[in-house]
């Protein structure tokens, strides 16, 4: 296959950045996406020039670190996948592909296609979590959860924090990421304790973090390699709501 | 020379909890004036940086991702293994026990391997009461599957993202103590060095990936969770980063690598497309519990498979181990999928590959079951290659995937320096030449979580508050060593990609040192890594600086510890004149084919010593007591 690639390049956060045309050719079809680039960025080397930068680690859809805005959809044209799982196959012989990084403005451009979404950490920290510590769980088989419980708390806790869902928003929304983790736990009995001081201290990291209001567009839903569902922002509105009125914790 | 592995005295049973009552503790308030520095934060990383800020020391983590939650336990799939004994079907921490010392072929440590099946029991609570949403059964309790090398069920798994969840778990924990100001975290941020100042580890030397600043932090504990080293062969299911850059600094600091050649080519990950492959992915060892392992019997039968009627198939792991069946150890059923190959009856257009079929699973339990069991791991598949496994079997071929060698750790977790320790996949100790599936995820937490709470602290103990300054003069060399390797690096400016001059290694280690090895062939690879070497520092080209987020760079670095590494491996697997678990020597086998142990010769820990650039390593041994287990000939018929 033979293509023409125009990609996002910024040398780092402090300059501006262009589209800058590429053309590739002697492309499989059986290759990844993130497999093209590195075919890309050997060309590039072997002529001195910088390769492109982006991001990405575990190559099987998991880790969430690979990030491409590939013809207007994050993540391409696939659905439920990651840059790193999508396939040349879903490409014609020809074809012009745009390639940008995300675009937010919680999510900074570090170079090229690589952004900081060190904002997502911080939202964990807000009170992404149940205070466990170590030692002082009781038999895990004590407190039995209903398996349809379990089941969707799991569905909600496939997030893998890539960010697809903030760089589909045309708001840049981060509700999707948020309401994923807080509904995992606020559906579990182990997360019931702490779930009016965890749903209030996230949301106000993420208004703090600078995301986008929710618009119910559902298109992080829609792009989201894994699936979550648009009902997790739904429950997280209701808790916090339901934290909003009756919860004597509340911070200023 | 002979190690001190420092097993406390007593039955093998009591050696944990009486260790426990006779070591140093801190106590609460003085925990707060120990610094304590963790790289990698991956299942092992996270959770001891958690657990050790819960107990008030002031940690200090460090990973190359953009986020702790990226490591690459992220990764694993089928699930953890625990002596919970919940099925009822005959387990216990003597038989999780026994089964990891069998499935290492008697390799592993005694009194360590009986410690982690101790603990895998309070893992599963822990990681419960965190949140992490395990499989349940419908009246709400957890629910449990079969993983190789064991005839009970005692693998806990949430779908086929186990690892996912439980790093999860960790990360938020550590999450918790990043905003109580306990856990200092230092994402996109490389350990380059480790400093040893008086015979102690006081720090190290990191690259800041975006600035390239060099920094040093200084503590009075180093943890090293950074992972195994099988991005040795290129091609393999680890991360693009994985890296053995932190360990391998260290080994060059001092301490001891042990069993380097013991790696893990596991059986089921989907074969090679071609010369542009970046990576291989797995699919979970749990598929064999309903997948069954086949190839066709005449050589070069081309029919597609669903065409090749039953008695013209050879179920071949059923017919050679019919008590184990498709569940034998993943480096017997490795080999076995290389003998088929070997003889001509592999499949796909390279012939290098063998079937694994769910028809009959989908008959006996609907399309549905297998869906729910494996559901994710089914649609990766099809995305990968594009054939749909409900309707074809799966065809899967042998991957690196593992490294059960590492740096070399006392019973306490602790290097040959002390103040150095190394957790999960990075040490050595607990699965001997093969590691059982669903193990990896239980000793990384054990590791973290509840074994170095307590042994650091007894180090801790011994040491003044004092930290060392970052002036001091072997901070200060150590940052120049640091910055004249990157300076020549980016001087070379030669013709070979990094990547060029990896695949080149990765091919020498897999054909000469993967899954089958012999004399002659470790002698010829041996020469061959070292004109590698020779030329990676004459041609290699990076470009860029070093003030900048420079990919090419980062891997140039790892690449030339790699190709060290990749030496070390060759000599320890020249070295060990017989064949145990996942290092097989051709020279030594039984009449059937299976892997035959010298147990009178090398029933030892090879821990290699570093001597000096242009000096051979030399070879010190741990040997290794079995006093409660009867060493066999492995047998899984």
């Amino acid at each position: 296959m033979k293509l023409k690639l125009k990609i996002w390049r910024q040398k780092n956060a402090d300059s501006k950045g262009k589209m800058v045309d590429y053309d590739i050719d002697n492309i499989s079809p059986d290759m990844s996406f993130l497999e093209m680039i590195d075919e890309l960025n050997e060309d590039l080397l072997r002529k001195g020039e910088d390769p492109v930068t982006f991001d990405h680690d575990c190559r099987e859809g998991i880790c969430g670190m690979c990030s491409m805005y590939i013809n207007g959809r994050p993540h391409g044209p696939g659905d439920l996948v990651t840059t790193c799982q999508l396939h040349m196959r879903s490409f014609k012989d020809g074809d012009t592909i745009y390639i940008e990084p995300w675009k937010a403005k919680a999510f900074p451009v570090i170079k090229d296609l690589t952004v900081d979404r060190s904002a997502f950490d911080r939202i964990i920290q807000a009170g992404g979590y149940i205070s466990a510590n170590t030692g002082s769980a009781p038999d895990a088989n004590e407190i039995p959860i209903p398996k349809d419980i379990a089941d969707e708390a799991f569905d909600a806790a496939t997030c893998i924090g890539c960010g697809a869902c903030v760089a589909a928003c045309k708001n840049a929304s981060a509700m999707l990421f948020v309401s994923a983790k807080v509904s995992q736990m606020a559906m579990l009995p182990q997360g019931k304790v702490e779930k009016e001081e965890r749903v209030q201290n996230m949301i106000a990291q993420m208004d703090a973090e600078g995301f986008g209001a929710c618009t119910n567009t559902g298109a992080c839903s829609a792009e989201c390699p894994k699936g979550i569902d648009l009902k997790n922002i739904a429950r997280m509105n209701r808790e916090y709501f339901g934290a909003s009125l009756s919860s004597q914790k509340i911070k200023a | 020379m002979s190690l001190d592995s420092k097993i406390p005295e007593g039955p093998l049973a009591e050696k944990w909890n009486r260790h426990k009552f006779n070591i140093k503790l801190v106590n609460p308030a003085n925990k707060r004036k120990y610094d304590v520095i963790v790289v990698g934060t991956g299942l092992a990383g996270a959770s001891a940086a958690a657990t050790l800020a819960e107990l008030g020391y002031n940690v200090k983590a460090f990973c190359f991702q953009d986020s702790p939650r990226r490591a690459h336990s992220i990764a694993a799939q089928g699930g953890i293994n625990a002596a919970k004994n919940y099925q009822n079907d005959g387990d216990s921490v003597y038989r999780l026990f026994y089964d990891t010392v069998k499935g290492g072929d008697y390799r592993s440590r005694e009194a360590n391997v009986y410690r982690l099946a101790e603990v895998s029991v309070d893992i599963i609570d822990q990681c419960v009461a965190q949140g992490v949403p395990f499989a349940r059964e419908y009246g709400g309790y957890l629910t449990n599957r079969s993983f190789g090398g064991a005839q009970v069920s005692r693998t806990f798994y949430a779908r086929g993202q186990t690892g996912q969840q439980l790093l999860l778990g960790a990360y938020s924990q550590m999450s918790r103590q990043i905003s109580t100001g306990k856990i200092q975290m230092f994402p996109r941020t490389e350990m380059l060095d480790v400093v040893v100042v008086d015979g102690k580890a006081r720090g190290i030397v990191v690259r800041n990936l975006i600035t390239g600043k060099i920094e040093s932090h200084s503590a009075h504990a180093v943890l090293l969770c950074t992972g195994g080293y099988g991005n040795v062969f290129y091609l393999s299911t680890n991360a693009m980063g994985s890296n053995a850059t932190a360990a391998w600094r260290a080994y060059k600091k001092g301490a001891n690598f042990a069993n380097p050649c013991f790696t893990q080519i596991h059986p089921t990950c989907i074969p090679v497309t071609g010369t542009h492959q970046s990576k291989l992915t797995l699919m979970s060892e749990s598929l064999r519990n309903d997948g069954r392992v086949w190839v066709p019997k005449k050589e070069g039968d081309k029919r597609p498979p669903n065409e090749i009627p039953d008695d013209e198939r050879d179920y071949y792991l059923e017919r050679k181990y019919p008590s184990f069946g498709n569940l034998v150890p993943r480096d017997v059923a490795s080999r076995n999928a290389k003998m088929v190959c070997d003889d001509g009856k592999g499949v796909n257009e390279s012939g290098l590959a063998v079937y694994l079929d769910f028809r009959d699973a989908i008959k006996r339990d609907g399309e549905d079951v297998i869906r729910a069991k494996y559901g994710n791991l089914f649609q990766m598949y099809e995305k990968i290659t594009d054939e749909n496994p409900y309707k074809v079997p799966m065809k899967i071929y042998p991957a690196v995937h593992y490294t059960m060698g590492g740096l070399w750790v006392d019973y306490n977790l602790s290097t040959s320096i002390p103040g150095l320790y190394a957790l999960g996949e990075a040490n050595f100790s607990d699965h001997g030449a093969n590691r059982l599936g669903a193990s990896a995820l239980m000793q990384g937490l054990a590791d973290g979580y509840f074994v170095i709470p307590y042994t650091v602290g007894d180090y801790l103990a011994t040491l003044p508050y004092e930290k060392v300054d970052i002036d001091h003069p072997e901070f200060k060399k150590a940052e120049e060593d640091v910055k004249n390797k990157i300076k020549t690096l980016l001087s070379i400016n030669g013709k070979k990609t990094v990547d060029e001059i990896h695949r080149e290694l990765g091919k020498i280690m897999w054909d000469y040192c993967g899954m089958s090895r012999t004399k002659e062939g470790l002698e010829k690879a041996l020469k061959m890594v070292q004109e590698l070497r020779k030329e990676f520092w004459q041609n290699v080209k990076v470009i860029g600086s070093n003030e900048e987020l420079n990919m090419t760079l980062e891997k140039a670095n790892r690449v030339a510890d790699f190709l060290e590494l990749g030496e070390l491996m060759i000599r320890d697997a020249h070295d060990r004149n017989e064949s145990c678990g996942g290092h097989f020597r051709e020279e030594y086998q039984t009449p059937e084919g299976e892997a035959l142990r010298d147990d009178e010769n090398f029933s030892y820990v090879s821990a290699w010593k570093y001597a000096g650039d242009d000096k051979d390593p030399v070879l010190e041994k741990e040997n290794l007591k079995f006093e409660n287990v009867k060493l066999t000939q492995r047998s899984y018929k």
